[in-house]
């Protein structure tokens, strides 16, 4: 939407990339769009429903392709989730794909009766999620989603990392007999995977080990939580392990457990409010399971959210390497 | 209508003023290097006829519940409002070119943190249920304000728009004016083509709304819509027929220029249009 976009990274941060031999791939909605493409047309039972966002979506293509498996109903998302819905009912694979913000707010009511409630399989795309949108303000960010979802039985909440975990996660949600959100932002991602992990989504995954703190971290947070990671190791030899948690659910607790168990703190991270997302939910999980531990949650905190792009928004809020260095800098020397 | 209006400034003075602000819409969405060039572009004489000749309001009076109410529903093109706003001295027009930057008030759509905007939009769909709000809430104080609620046509596919028509109608507010920005174009592509709400003129009539098509361009036509009262107990909508992108003829109905933004070339050709057509007016430029 906006013609120059600043970067997420500072200088320091994209050199450390490179030195780390990180690829920078494609924005996580362009894998999702050409992996959903393949899948679609080889199933002409794949069907995707769009509200005036097959251009957000990166469907363009897709329409032009498959014109038959793609649902055009304008600008409406309460109607975008009420039909995917229908559809599914009649047995088709729906990809009901919308802007996040509007998706996981005025749609609520149809995620929750319509889809979860009934159960119809539906897989519900939020695109240009978190603070994507930047300087279109609070109306277009989505902010609320993992925690509105978290607490509506029966829905799979999916946020990939890196391209890797987004082709996973559109081949799991492709396969799913239950609904499923799947939650991508605009911006080219770095791969924070190597050949080993990334696989699937079903499990939490340690892309770093370390032993000092922890940064358990969703969606495209985990690329500044790797980079924060490698920074503290160069310059002061302080050991961090990062681990990468692309499905709030199902949750996989292990690798959480884990790192409270042998780390000496852990730093949730997340594109989302401090509320209802992944820091709340490891906080509950640490407690109930008698972990002690230091913990510290980075997200949006519950503030009028500073304006700017999106890379003005992390800066603001801590959700870079230099960010991420300073609080776990802090939380090390407060033990 | 005549040159020189009863409301005290000429339809020439208002095409002058038009002309000034689309340079400006233009000038602040490059320099942000983003916004909603086309709708602002296809808004911008609604907005100015409203704010310059039909409302009553300005800065001094805005916190007086006797002032009238515009509210922008299709709040992607703020760019026009903000143009507006500092025309009027809401604000100093040097504040505009803070649009989308780190820590302004200015973002891409409307806030009430900007002087002079009433209502916090940017998801469609929402500002005409806030408007039969505030003529309710105008009407039971006595108040014979009105109301403006501005809309695109891409919009009237969500569902909400319908519900507050309908009560609109039962409630009778014929304080309220719904305006539709028809240009006839969303994001995807014609509205007709990606989910079409015509025949508009019998569908708002059928919703027990008073219905006036007017070229949404004339300054003249849109003050005469504007100003001649609906009848008694029913709510107005003007059908404004407009031209996404219009006053720049390279992004006059084309598609790309919802949310395009001009490069230096672009940018350069369009002010050199709008100049000559500030001359041709015979306005400063
Ligand atoms: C609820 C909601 N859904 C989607 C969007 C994204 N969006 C912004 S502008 C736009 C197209 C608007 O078309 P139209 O109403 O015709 O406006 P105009 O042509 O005047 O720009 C869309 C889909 C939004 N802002 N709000
Ligand atoms: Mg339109």
């Amino acid at each position: 939407m906006s013609a120059r976009t600043p970067s997420m990274y500072s200088d320091d941060a994209r050199q450390r990339a490179a030195r780390l031999g990180l690829r920078l791939g494609r924005p996580n909605l362009e894998e999702f769009a050409a992996t959903l493409t393949e899948i679609a047309a080889r199933d002409r039972n794949v069907m995707v429903v769009t509200s005036d966002s097959r251009g957000s979506g990166k469907l363009v293509g897709f329409g032009q392709r498959l014109p038959k498996q793609i649902v055009e109903v304008g600008i409406a998302e309460q109607n975008l989730v009420g039909i995917a819905a229908g559809l599914a009912a009649t047995g088709k694979k729906v990809f009901a794909v919308s802007p996040a913000c509007f998706l996981t707010a005025r749609a609520l009511e149809q995620i929750k009766a319509d889809v979860a409630y009934s159960d119809h399989p539906v897989v519900l795309v939020g695109i240009s999620a978190g603070v994507s949108y930047g300087a279109l303000g609070s109306t277009h960010h989505s902010l609320h989603d993992f925690a509105a979802l978290r607490a509506i039985n029966n829905v799979s909440i999916v946020a990939p990392a890196d391209n890797k975990e987004t082709h996973a996660a559109v081949l799991y949600a492709s396969q799913a007999v239950h609904p499923v959100y799947l939650r991508f932002g605009k911006a080219p991602m770095y791969d924070v995977h190597g050949p080993e992990t990334g696989n699937h989504v079903r499990s939490a995954m340690v892309v770093r080990e370390g032993t000092d703190v922890a940064f358990i971290a969703i969606g495209e947070a985990v690329i500044h939580a790797l980079l924060a990671a490698e920074d503290l190791y160069d310059r002061e030899r302080i050991s961090c392990r990062v681990v990468s948690v692309p499905a709030l659910r199902p949750f996989d607790q292990g690798p959480v457990l884990a790192a409270a168990r042998e780390c000496k703190a852990l730093i949730t991270v997340e594109e989302h409010s401090v509320c209802g997302g992944l820091g709340e939910a490891c906080a509950s999980l640490l407690l109930e399971s008698g972990a002690r531990t230091q913990f510290k949650m980075v997200a949006i905190p519950d503030e009028y959210t500073v304006t700017g792009s999106q890379a003005d928004i992390f800066r603001h809020y801590g959700i870079t390497m230099e960010g991420l260095a300073r609080t776990a800098h802090r939380l090390l020397e407060s033990i | 209508m005549s040159a020189s209006h009863a409301l005290g400034v000429s339809d020439r003075e208002l095409m002058i003023k038009s002309l000034e602000y689309r340079k400006d819409v233009l000038r602040i969405i490059s320099h942000a290097g983003a916004g909603h060039t086309g709708g602002s572009l296809s808004s911008i004489d609604i907005l100015n006829v409203l704010y310059n000749r039909v409302m009553r309001i300005s800065p001094a009076r805005f916190d007086q519940p006797d002032r009238d109410r515009y509210i922008q529903s299709k709040g992607h093109c703020v760019e026009a409002l903000y143009v507006v706003l500092a025309d009027l001295g809401f604000f100093p027009r040097s504040q505009l070119t803070t649009l989308c930057e780190y820590g302004s008030h200015f973002i891409g759509h409307p806030t009430r943190k900007v002087p002079g905007v009433e209502h916090n939009t940017g998801a469609l769909g929402h500002g005409l249920a806030f408007g039969v709000g505030l003529a309710l809430g105008l009407r039971h104080d006595d108040l014979r304000n009105r109301v403006f609620v501005l809309l695109g046509d891409g919009e009237l596919a969500e569902g909400s728009v319908w519900e507050a028509a309908m009560a609109a109608a039962h409630y009778e507010l014929d304080q309220l004016v719904a305006i539709v920005d028809r240009n006839r174009l969303q994001i995807t592509g014609p509205t007709k083509d990606v989910l079409s709400s015509e025949p508009l003129e019998s569908k708002f009539g059928a919703f027990g709304w008073h219905v006036r098509t007017v070229d949404g361009h004339n300054v003249a036509a849109l003050t005469n819509a504007l100003t001649v009262p609906p009848p008694q107990g029913k709510p107005m909508v003007l059908l404004a027929d407009t031209i996404k992108g219009k006053g720049v003829s390279f992004m006059e109905g084309v598609l790309k220029w919802h949310h395009g933004v001009p490069d230096v070339d672009e940018y350069r050709r369009a002010m050199e249009e709008l100049g000559a057509a500030l001359r041709q007016v015979g306005g400063h430029q």
